[in-house]
């Protein structure tokens, strides 16, 4: 089958080397999601517009998401003979600056530049050597980026399809045989050894099987797949098609939600493209396999990531989990068929795992976890981003050194990962391997990669009720732990924040937390008490300020809080006082001004409004009346 | 709602499916693209085209929260409440969009111009807090900028 394909990809190739050697520049907007919120499209426009009026050839295309989100807009440069130069930060306007200084007038705006791909700028830094490259393994989003997404040569020009043409030529269970010596684990979130599971769809008896690629990403703070499927639908096709023909399956499911327009329209247009180079559809490169794909726009439910409600869902049902004892979706999947149901990550490891073998992918991580974790870095961090490390790495290089530190020099305090099923792990864990089992025994989860950074000015308390009002919401209602559980829990939590926290609320939270992971039916309930269990079991000293003395200390639940103006430093500037929605702000010119508690509803308004020279409001917890 | 229209619209929308069982959950999309939200008639003739009862359509189409069963307001302000905007404040933005629309999250104002929701994650982390006005993205949002996004709208459209 390598030998169909070969005709295929030199083509690809020569296109690829083409354009890396055009005598023209290129400029690559990386136009994903949080590119495209950050203005991309705009910075495309002016740079097109630019060059038209500057009269240059250039070559501009979108390509998908380099990871480093913090600096959107990013542009990257490659002038013919120079090495490719990586812009931050670029607005339209920045960006006709860059043409003129760059393109006519070879100056390369060091000022503006990220990093270089290699040394020869010697002004700016190189990319391998930044610290928050450094640490990082591209595996999942090697071609994130890197290649235009809807260019099906630009992946087959990066060794695309060798994967599924290798795998063509071998046996089902010899593919497997490699998966499970690989030693994959699914990226979904619970870590479940990916060939044993193909394995056991492989030996279910059925006419029909199906494959799901579960891209129903609803954790917030997570956003992962959809800049995989973005940036690089082809690599999760080639895994799909790969594990159709390991499991005798011919047709497949993706599973995306319907809030990302633009992975949709990707992925529809790179399936499109697979189907005309018969790398999908009938007798794929002429191995008499055959595979269809279709995509199912998932309508908004938390708990379709669960096998059984996802499959519900394509069924056109509500998608309320099955309880167990039941067959293994594995056995009675979509329409009680066979059906292998992987995340997004795991499909885009198949086809490299594959390609390069076992043994490649078992060099990267850990021995019990190998390969790579995806994660999206967010929060009170420096450097926000999507971020692909090999597994085992510790926490604190992520934060610290890929992340470069909590943001505005403020103090860490926690960090949170599985999203509303995962915990938050605080300072004294920070050398903690991340990977599947260490993160579970710490009382979080790798989930599918949310990692939320927090400061001293988060709440615990709030965090958690923050999350469980989530799961709350997100439950599907069918068991009672869970619907009742998790309101009657919230419920404590609202009171706790609100300073009518009962001593005894901690110990009752955590028996019920215990008794909603025993009773519930399904991963959602099981886990739903997490965020809770775990801030209770590391910041216990919060939610005792809360109930004992009245207080938050990260200043965040409005009933512990209020305001004040430092008469000392406030400049009477009338800012905050014309900006109080509720004329609660009294004083006049040269007479310092003062917020009446009684009138006040804590919007903080009047904290954001003080100009940060003179910082005269003041957020305080505690009781408001010692002081008036 | 025009009859006409709504029969014409209906019918457009039937016709690119078979009405199956399965096509439920995208015939209720495709409807709900074509008229805005839900209304009760369309559900109707809904379970009719895919031979169910009245109930299974509307158990479905509640079940997921991507649909709408009353109008909608012709911007939609959608403040996002994922974990990165919620730990940067999210929550104070909401207030202050309530306070400035005079509508709780989840309702339409009376004339129908803006509707106010709550989002779980534009995947925009990197600018928290984040609001979306229909399609448009704004990036570190704060309080006192609420006013000045909501004029656009109001003096533009």
């Amino acid at each position: 089958m390598r030998k169909v394909l070969e005709p295929l990809r030199q083509e690809a190739i020569q296109r690829w080397q083409a354009l890396q050697n055009s005598d023209k520049p290129v400029i690559l907007v990386g136009a994903a999601t949080c590119g495209r919120a950050s203005g991309a499209l705009d910075v495309m426009a002016a740079i097109e517009d630019k060059l038209r009026e500057q009269g240059r050839d250039a070559i501009v295309r979108q390509v998908g998401c380099i990871g480093k989100c913090h600096s959107e807009v990013l542009v990257d440069i490659i002038k013919p003979g120079r090495p490719r130069i990586t812009y931050g930060h670029i607005t339209p306007e920045l960006a006709k600056q860059l043409v003129e200084d760059y393109l006519v007038n070879d100056n390369p705006r060091t000022d503006l530049a990220v990093c270089a791909a290699s040394g020869e700028e010697t002004d700016i830094p190189c990319a391998d050597e930044l610290p928050d490259s450094k640490h990082q393994i591209r595996v999942v989003m090697c071609n994130c980026g890197h290649i235009d997404p809807g260019s099906i040569d630009d992946y087959l020009a990066q060794d695309g399809y060798m994967g599924l043409a290798k795998a063509l030529e071998m046996t089902p269970q010899e593919i497997i045989e490699v998966l499970k010596q690989s030693g994959l684990r699914g990226r979904g979130g619970a870590g479940f050894p990916a060939g044993r599971k193909w394995e056991s769809c492989l030996k279910a008896k059925s006419d029909q099987k199906y494959v799901i690629c579960n891209a129903d990403e609803g954790d917030p703070g997570a956003f992962m797949d959809r800049s995989v499927l973005e940036g690089d639908p082809y690599s999760v096709i080639e895994g799909m098609a790969i594990a159709g023909y390991a499991i005798g399956a011919s047709k497949g499911y993706v599973y995306v939600r319907a809030e990302y327009p633009l992975a949709i329209r990707q992925l529809r247009l790179a399936i499109q493209q697979a189907k005309e180079k018969n790398l999908l559809g009938k007798n794929i490169l002429g191995s008499g396999f055959d595979f269809e794909l279709e995509i199912f726009q998932g309508a908004g439910a938390f708990v379709c990531g669960e096998s059984t409600a996802l499959v519900l869902s394509i069924e056109g049902r509500r998608g309320m989990p099955k309880p167990l004892p039941r067959p293994r979706t594995t056995e009675e999947g979509l329409w009680g068929k066979p059906t292998l149901l992987n995340n997004v990550k795991t499909f885009a490891c198949v086809a490299q795992i594959i390609h390069r073998g076992a043994e490649w992918f078992k060099s990267i991580g850990t021995e019990k976890c190998p390969g790579t974790a995806v994660f999206a870095l967010t929060g009170k961090v420096n450097k926000s981003g999507l971020i692909e490390v090999p597994m085992g790495i510790q926490l604190k290089k992520i934060i610290y050194e890929i992340g470069g530190g909590v943001a505005g020099g403020r103090e860490f305090k926690a960090v949170q990962t599985g999203g509303p099923s995962g915990g938050c792990l605080p300072a004294d864990l920070l050398d903690l391997p991340v990977d599947f089992d260490s993160l579970t025994a710490a009382g979080s989860m790798m989930g599918s990669g949310g990692m939320v950074v927090m400061d001293d000015s988060t709440c615990m308390v709030d965090v958690a009720r923050y999350f469980l009002e989530f799961t709350l919401e997100e439950s599907c209602g069918q068991c009672t732990p869970c619907r009742v559980g998790t309101e009657q829990m919230l419920k404590i939590l609202h009171d706790i924040c609100e300073g009518k926290g009962r001593e005894e609320d901690i110990d009752l939270l955590v028996e019920m937390g215990k008794a909603i992971i025993d009773g519930s039916i399904c991963g959602l309930g099981q886990s739903a008490p997490n965020p809770v269990l775990s801030t209770i079991r590391y910041f216990r000293d919060e939610y005792e300020a809360h109930i004992r003395e009245k207080r938050c200390p990260a200043l965040v639940c409005k009933k512990l809080i209020y305001y004040r103006i430092d008469p000392d430093k406030c400049q009477a500037c009338g800012r905050c006082l014309k900006a109080c929605p509720v004329q609660a702000i009294t004083g006049a010119k040269k007479t310092p001004h003062v917020i009446d508690l009684s009138k006040c509803t804590k919007c903080g308004v009047c904290f954001e409004i003080c100009p940060d020279r003179f910082s005269a409001v003041e957020r305080k917890t505690g009781q408001a009346e010692e002081l008036n | 709602m025009c009859v006409e229209n709504f029969e014409v619209s209906l019918n457009e929308v039937f016709s690119r499916f078979k009405g199956r069982r399965e096509e439920l959950i995208p015939v209720l999309q495709a409807a709900q693209a074509a008229f805005g939200y839900l209304p009760v008639e369309v559900m109707k003739e809904i379970a009719g085209f895919i031979s169910v009862p009245e109930s299974q359509v509307y158990g479905v189409a509640t079940f997921y929260a991507q649909f709408y069963f009353s109008r909608r307001g012709k911007h939609t302000v959608k403040v996002c409440l994922g974990t990165a905007c919620h730990v940067k404040g999210g929550g104070r933005l909401m207030e202050a969009f309530e306070r400035e629309l005079g509508v709780e999250c989840g309702c339409v104002i009376p004339d129908y111009q803006f509707g106010l929701e709550r989002v779980n994650c534009v995947g925009a982390c990197a600018i928290a807090p984040v609001v979306m006005v229909g399609e448009d993205v704004y990036g570190h949002m704060e309080s006192n900028r609420v006013k000045e996004v909501l004029d656009k709208y109001e003096k533009g459209s």
